[in-house]
């Protein structure tokens, strides 16, 4: 601990950490745009800019990159600083088009919150929006790019090419036409983007959003002649309520379940459902490559954006992916086949909506034709949580004040094993508990693998199941990837013993938790916290193992038969294909 | 004393006493433009047309009695070239046609040519030597003093001269005792901010670190300096004897010279220097049987200003875009590849191996003040001896524009000197005789920079001036921070309408407003200086942004939006101004008064500046 002075308060503070986060601590807040828990911070904005004293007088500096020393004094809010913080915010509003209250980020704007803050009533100087070349770019079926609202914080670029090594997004041109896009002179689209929606997730603005489908859920809720389903992913029950003031990481299930009936669906279904689905079926598959000597170490599916990316960064990698669906995409084509055979409703008027924690859902519904399995599109459309905290929002309805509600008996129940998916190690968990069961025909004693938990960006465990040494890796951020892949190539093409049989990929750093659809500031705490409210439901549940569903076990016996085969296979299992990084 | 280098020094020297003449063509930037090249190729025809004994290149065995005809790097006086020297005598404004006149005169005879030397105008007096000319007299030459008499391109020369005397003492002295030399010369860094070297350099050594990394910042970019150019063309080992000691002194493995790719000369006459160093041994494993291992190696800029600020060069030295990033930490501590990395510019360079073999006492006694040694500047505008210049600093403005640049061109008023380029701002009058310091130029209000001066007399409008600075800078901002990339730009906008008539006094208030928020929280020099000649220019001549905006009106008439030319009776109807007026705005006959259709008259003042019978008035 070190000791320094702020605003002449003094303080004890850890050595190493910035002027901003100390700051922070001693009970003020800097104004900053650019800044952000998950990046390095660049000093791009300028609004937190500090004094700092130095001989004599006093040096500005940015306190988001001013490390603190010993004896440091600072001064971080003064009527000169005040005044400067305002000439620039006026500036970066000069720069951005005044049309708050039809942009995606009225309300949840980091830009709008401190031109509240600092009392802007009018901008000095003038808009310069339309004199500067901007672009529209909405090819992408996930993420849209609107460079007239961007600020240039620079977070998409960073967090895209620092922390998910994607390359996707750019720093293009410079000086007052610095645009932040897709680089290589193409389209999000045709460019390697993963749709992992990090880059919207850290926005500061309404720059780059989702691709919002509220309103066609709106309309198909409208339409009498359509029977409305919807699901919801493991990660969404622990992040909508912050839509709603409730404590990061609530977990709001029941609340969730009741808004979701209140807003006119008809089927209220849930992806945990999916989640134990998807267990039996990669779990089935891991035995059968393990005890078959299949293509190992098997490699989850779960996450279209990292599908994305074996597609279009690690190509041969493809035959390890499990050819399981997602756990949403399983459930919309049993929706459209069983439940809809069950309850007499003909599929074709049948619309699934997911509400998930990504955006790369948005795109995986209509990746290929294996996603109409049943016939039709097996999801029709994908919320993301943000996106349902809008509608629930728009429905008035007060979130806070709802009662518990419950799901359909048919497509609803879940164990803990599915609810652990949304964050990251949840899906190796789920996995190796049914897997031993599948294994050795006997249930685990003790169903946590705390091994891995957890934000490491890699976790390794070893688990004794029969005969077999099953080894397991867990990797968060897409970012962390390629040396786990290196890893697995170099064994394969030296003859060497494969270093693990089995590999969890979540795209989005800490898994769904803080995936790219997920209310916004994301940091690392948030993860645990979010973590912590998946891991707590898993505990308190009386069933925690995916072959323990009665649901599940009812679905085979009735409709599917076995795991991997005849409707199995063809309603619930995918193929992959090789896609370009650029298309030009 | 290292054996090696003092064989070289003596096998040159040896050979060239062989010499009968010594004739040196200019090859600096100026000369070459004004065809310095074919003047150089004509010495040697004429010599073979004469069947005369010469050669271009000293090695060994050169025959007794010739002519050592060579180019050498830019010798200052570009006003005045294409400049050729024989031995002692020094002819300006030299054509191809007078060659062999030289050559049968001065040559043959030793006869000096009149016509060829240079006659001040102010007094008429006439010089054959350079160094009595005062544009050289008054200068203080050390680093300029090679450049122009030796062959840039010839390390032997160079060694003849004493180059690389300033390596082997520091080899001598060892690292520390370097370092100690370079503090006690007082050397500041010659990029602009001033930053003691000899500190810059102790804060890398000691910084922790596996590898460490020299740059040598060759971005030079400012409008109108060429000083690091020339430097780089003229006397090319002066600096890599610099980065080399420096590598030494700091514990770099390696040096990178960062050369904008506009300098194709300057980059080649490096490589050849480099080339040379390790063929002699002065660069790879073992520098002079010392143990000491050190690497040079080019990088080429692309001309991007901000990639002169030395975080933003270390960005696009790695292969990135070339963006600042806040300091600390500082690339003493970590640089290049996130390791203890320094950048020093050129000219500072350049001055080192000097220190190095005339002590830093010596170099600390010129100047004044907390400035010690020389400074080059690149004085270019409104004054006749437009050049390159080295100065002891502590002259005076009034001593460097008039007595060295032989005062204004036309012979009006010198109204402003504008100092430091797009980070600078002006001085007035009233400061001519304030001596050159870094101290006084910041107090005044302008920076040293890295050494452009220009010159600007009445009919320059200091707002236009203000705008053409900042129109640079907001083209050349990198966009990442957003007081300099939307500051500048609206800033811009504001002084746009200022030469429009559109103004009013509260757009120079928020002129003033936004030139605070840019200086405090922009991220690198580049934005926080960008607002420099605005305010300088608004500090001494607000007078001329107060007529734009109440009087609508343009002195100078170079706010063309402004400006509204009339003939006057006094017009003798020569027809003058019709003929070459560039959009056949202007119509009468002959020997009748002239009009101007103002739709179609573009205000480019050609009427008004050809105008014999000055019946062509501005308003």
């Amino acid at each position: 601990m070190i000791n320094i002075t702020i605003n002449g308060k003094k303080v004890q503070v850890e050595e190493g950490i910035t002027l901003l986060e100390a700051a922070k601590q001693a009970g003020f807040n800097i104004p900053t745009l650019c800044y952000n828990d998950d990046l390095e911070a660049t000093g791009g904005c300028g609004l937190c800019v500090t004094k700092v004293k130095m001989g004599p007088g006093y040096r500005t500096m940015r306190a988001c990159t001013t490390k603190v020393a010993e004896g440091m004094e600072a001064i971080t809010q003064d009527a000169e600083l005040m005044r400067t913080r305002k000439t620039v915010l006026e500036l970066i509003l000069s720069n951005h088009p005044q049309d708050c209250l039809s942009c995606e980020r009225n309300h949840n704007c980091e830009l709008q919150q401190l031109a509240s803050d600092f009392g802007i009533r009018e901008i000095p100087f003038a808009n310069i929006v339309n004199e500067i070349p901007q672009t529209l770019d909405c090819s992408s079926k996930s993420i849209k790019i609107d460079t007239s609202k961007c600020i240039q914080c620079g977070r998409c670029v960073q967090v895209c090419q620092k922390v998910q090594k994607i390359n996707a997004l750019a720093s293009i041109s410079r000086g007052i036409s610095t645009e932040m896009k897709a680089g290589g002179e193409v389209e999000l689209a045709d460019s390697p983007c993963i749709n992992c929606g990090q880059c919207a997730a850290h926005c500061p603005v309404g720059a780059i959003v989702e691709k919002e489908a509220i309103d066609y859920v709106w309309d198909a809720l409208l339409d009498s002649k359509k029977y409305c389903i919807v699901q919801c992913a493991p990660a969404v029950r622990v992040g909508i309520g912050e839509e709603f003031g409730l404590p990061v990481g609530t977990n709001s299930t029941g609340k969730m379940l009741s808004a979701l009936r209140a807003l006119g669906f008809k089927g209220i279904f849930d992806t945990n459902f999916g989640a134990d689905l998807t267990i039996m079926e990669e779990g089935s598959e891991l035995v059968d490559r393990v005890t078959n000597n299949g293509v190992l170490p098997l490699l989850t599916s779960c996450c279209p954006a990292w599908v994305n990316y074996v597609e279009k960064f690690a190509q041969d990698m493809i035959p390890h992916l499990s050819s399981a669906k997602s756990p949403h995409q399983m459930v919309g084509p049993v929706a459209k086949t069983y439940y809809a055979q069950k309850m007499g409703i003909d599929p074709k008027d049948i619309v699934v909506v997911s509400v998930m924690p990504c955006t790369a859902k948005k795109q995986e519904i209509d990746r290929d034709s294996n996603m109409s399995s049943s016939g039709h599109q097996d999801v029709d459309y994908v919320l993301t949580t943000r996106e349902l905290g809008k509608m629930i929002k728009q429905a008035g309805i007060e979130f806070a004040k709802l009662e518990d509600g419950k799901g359909d008996d048919m497509m609803a129940d879940y164990t803990g094993a599915a609810t652990i998916f949304g964050a990251t190690g949840g899906v190796m968990e789920a996995a190796l508990r049914t897997g031993a069961y599948l294994i050795t025909k006997k249930d685990l004693e003790k169903v946590e693998f705390y091994d891995v938990r957890g934000l490491k960006g890699v976790k390794e465990a070893t688990v004794k199941i029969g005969e077999l040494e099953l080894k397991a890796a867990v990797v968060n951020g897409i970012g962390n990837v390629p040396p786990v892949i290196e890893m697995i190539r170099e064994a394969k093409a030296n003859g060497k013993p494969l270093p693990y049989h089995f590999v969890e990929v979540m795209a989005c750093p800490g898994g769904c938790v803080t995936g790219g659809g997920q209310p916004y500031g994301g940091n690392d705490k948030v993860r645990v916290a979010r973590a912590k409210g998946l891991y707590d439901e898993d505990s308190a549940l009386q069933k925690r193992c995916s072959h323990h569903n009665e649901s599940i076990q009812k679905l085979y016996k009735d409709f599917l038969g076995e795991p991997l085969h005849g409707k199995s296979h063809e309603l619930l299992h995918t193929t992959y294909q090789k896609r370009k990084l650029y298309n030009k | 004393m290292n054996e090696k280098i003092e064989n070289i020094k003596k096998a040159f020297n040896e050979e060239m006493a062989k010499m009968k003449n010594r004739i040196i063509v200019c090859g600096g930037t100026g000369c070459v433009a004004s065809g310095s090249m074919n003047i150089y190729k004509a010495f040697q025809e004429e010599y073979k047309k004469r069947g005369l004994d010469y050669t271009v290149e000293i090695t060994k065995g050169c025959r007794e009695g010739s002519t050592y005809i060579s180019k050498s790097g830019c010798q200052g006086f570009c006003a005045q070239g294409p400049l050729v020297s024989v031995g002692d005598i020094f002819y300006t404004k030299v054509k191809v046609e007078d060659v062999p006149e030289i050559v049968e005169k001065t040559i043959i005879k030793g006869e000096v040519i009149e016509r060829l030397i240079y006659k001040n105008p102010a007094d008429g007096k006439t010089y054959a030597k350079r160094d009595d000319i005062p544009f050289y007299k008054k200068q203080h030459r050390i680093l300029l003093h090679d450049s122009g008499r030796i062959n840039p391109e010839d390390i032997n020369e160079y060694i003849g001269h004493g180059g690389y005397q300033g390596l082997v003492k520091a080899l001598e002295i060892g690292p520390e005792a370097t370092i100690e030399e370079m503090k006690k010369s007082q050397l500041r860094g010659r990029g602009g901010a001033g930053f003691p070297t000899g500190m810059k350099w102790e804060f890398t050594r000691k910084s922790k670190g596996d590898e460490k990394y020299m740059i040598c910042n060759g971005d030079e970019g400012d409008p109108g300096a060429f000083m690091d150019r020339s430097l780089l063309e003229g006397n090319p080992h002066s600096i890599v004897e610099g980065m080399i000691i420096a590598g030494f002194a700091t514990g770099a493995c390696k040096g990178y010279f960062y050369i904008r790719a506009e300098y194709p000369l300057a980059i080649e006459r490096i490589q050849i220097a480099i080339d040379a160093c390790y063929k002699t041994g002065l660069l790879g494993k073992n520098i002079l049987g010392t143990g000491f291992n050190y690497d040079l190696e080019i990088r080429y800029g692309a001309g991007a200003f901000v990639c002169g600020e030395e975080t933003a060069l270390i960005a696009s030295t790695e292969g990135l875009k070339g963006t600042p990033r806040p300091k600390p930490p500082f690339p003493a501590q970590s640089g290049l590849w996130q390791k203890p990395t320094t950048v020093n510019n050129v000219e500072t360079l350049a001055n080192v191996p000097y220190i190095l073999s005339k002590g830093g006492e010596w170099y600390a006694s010129i100047g004044e003040g907390k400035s010690r040694g020389t400074k080059v500047f690149a004085m270019t505008g409104k004054v006749k001896n437009t050049g390159l210049v080295e100065i002891p600093l502590g002259m005076t403005v009034r001593e460097v524009a008039y007595d060295i640049g032989g005062g204004p061109t036309h012979g009006t008023e010198v109204k402003a000197v504008q100092s430091g380029g797009p980070s600078g701002g002006v001085i007035p009058p009233q400061y001519f005789d304030k001596p050159i310091t870094y101290e006084t130029l910041k107090e005044i209000g302008a920076i040293m920079g890295s050494g452009g001066l220009i010159v600007m007399d009445e009919t320059d409008c200091m707002v236009d001036i203000a705008k053409f600075y900042l129109e640079f800078c907001v083209d050349e901002s990198c966009g990442k921070c957003s007081p300099c990339r939307i500051g500048g730009y609206q800033m811009l906008k504001l002084l746009r309408k200022v030469t429009e008539g559109t103004a009013t006094d509260k757009d120079i208030e928020n002129i003033e407003k936004i030139a605070k928020a840019m200086q405090t929280a922009s991220l690198c020099a580049l934005g926080q200086t960008a607002p420099n000649p605005v305010l300088s220019t608004l500090r001494y001549f607000r007078n001329e942004y107060e007529e734009h905006i109440h009087d609508k009106k343009c002195k100078t008439g170079k706010c063309t939006k402004l400006a509204r030319y009339e003939i006057t009776d006094a017009c003798k109807g020569c027809t003058l101004c019709a003929r070459n007026c560039p959009v056949k705005a202007i119509s009468g006959t002959v020997r009748q008064k002239h009009t101007i259709d103002q739709s179609k008259c573009i205000k480019c003042g050609l009427c008004f500046n050809q105008c014999k019978f000055k019946a062509i008035v501005r308003g």
